[in-house]
């Protein structure tokens, strides 16, 4: 270290612009899919009940048709980040070893991305009736 | 240079087990749970969407969550996210600065709580009666 006692790494005082303005991007996209998933849950169950004791083929239609598509996509693209940002939280606070909170921070990424494009491949091929 | 020195062993701040048990924390703590729960189950949604597309793949995946097991999963799913949900609106409600009172934050909670089961039970029976108990 410089050895100055300033709290601003040499970094920061030398470009001049405080912070790099980014410390709430946690919170604030946590919130963000908080509020949007509210209507999309409660579309998400609606949707859900509507399909109860169909077959496969009428759940493929109603699944696939463009609004209830694009609800369910947009549930999974909101929920996956929402999850995502949570699990970090929780293994942030309980995991303090380093490389194993790294570790399980990558697994966590890999998991939602992996979940949610497991679903959006699954609600597009059967809009697309592939 | 100072030396380097071995990392004294301060106190630590009390944690979780020290307080009383309280209402509001426990939901707190309930919150996390069904959280991290929620996070899991989402892996039975993905493998929905995908069983849509055939009838041996939805034949697999019906007979799963037909099973007692399934139901028994498909119903504390409901509740988690339910109580999950209900539990972001009174934190956002919150995070606005209002219902942080001594008698607003308990009333919060336990409409959280009370709501939760009696949305799962009615969500549930709409379900069996969609269902012309043809289970």
């Amino acid at each position: 270290m410089s050895g100055s006692s300033h709290i601003r790494t040499p970094l920061a005082r030398v470009r001049g612009h405080g912070t790099a303005k980014s410390g709430t991007g946690h919170f604030w996209h946590q919130r963000l899919t908080a509020v949007a998933n509210i209507p999309l849950t409660i579309a998400a169950v609606v949707i859900l009940i509507m399909l109860l004791g169909r077959n496969q083929a009428a759940a493929a239609q109603i699944l696939g048709s463009p609004a209830v598509a694009i609800i369910m996509l947009l549930f999974v693209a909101s929920v996956t980040t929402h999850m995502r940002l949570g699990m970090a939280v929780i293994i942030e606070d309980y995991v303090h070893e380093e490389t194993a909170k790294l570790a399980l921070l990558m697994a966590n990424t890999f998991f939602c991305l992996g979940v949610g494009l497991v679903s959006a491949f699954g609600i597009l091929k059967l809009s697309f009736g592939l | 240079m100072a030396e380097i020195r071995a990392p004294v062993a301060r106190p630590l701040s009390p944690h979780l087990q020290i307080y009383r048990p309280m209402l509001t924390m426990m939901m707190s703590i309930v919150h996390r749970i069904t959280g991290f729960g929620l996070y899991f189950g989402m892996l039975l949604l993905a493998w929905w969407f995908i069983a849509a597309g055939g009838p041996n793949g939805y034949a697999r995946f019906e007979s799963f969550i037909g099973s007692w097991f399934g139901r028994l999963i498909l119903f504390g799913y409901t509740w988690a996210l339910i109580h999950h949900m209900l539990g972001g609106v009174r934190h956002l409600i919150w995070d606005t600065g209002h219902g942080l009172g001594p008698s607003e934050r308990e009333w919060l909670v336990a409409a959280n709580l009370i709501g939760s089961i009696v949305i799962t039970v009615i969500l549930w029976g709409i379900g069996l009666l969609a269902m012309g108990g043809t289970s």
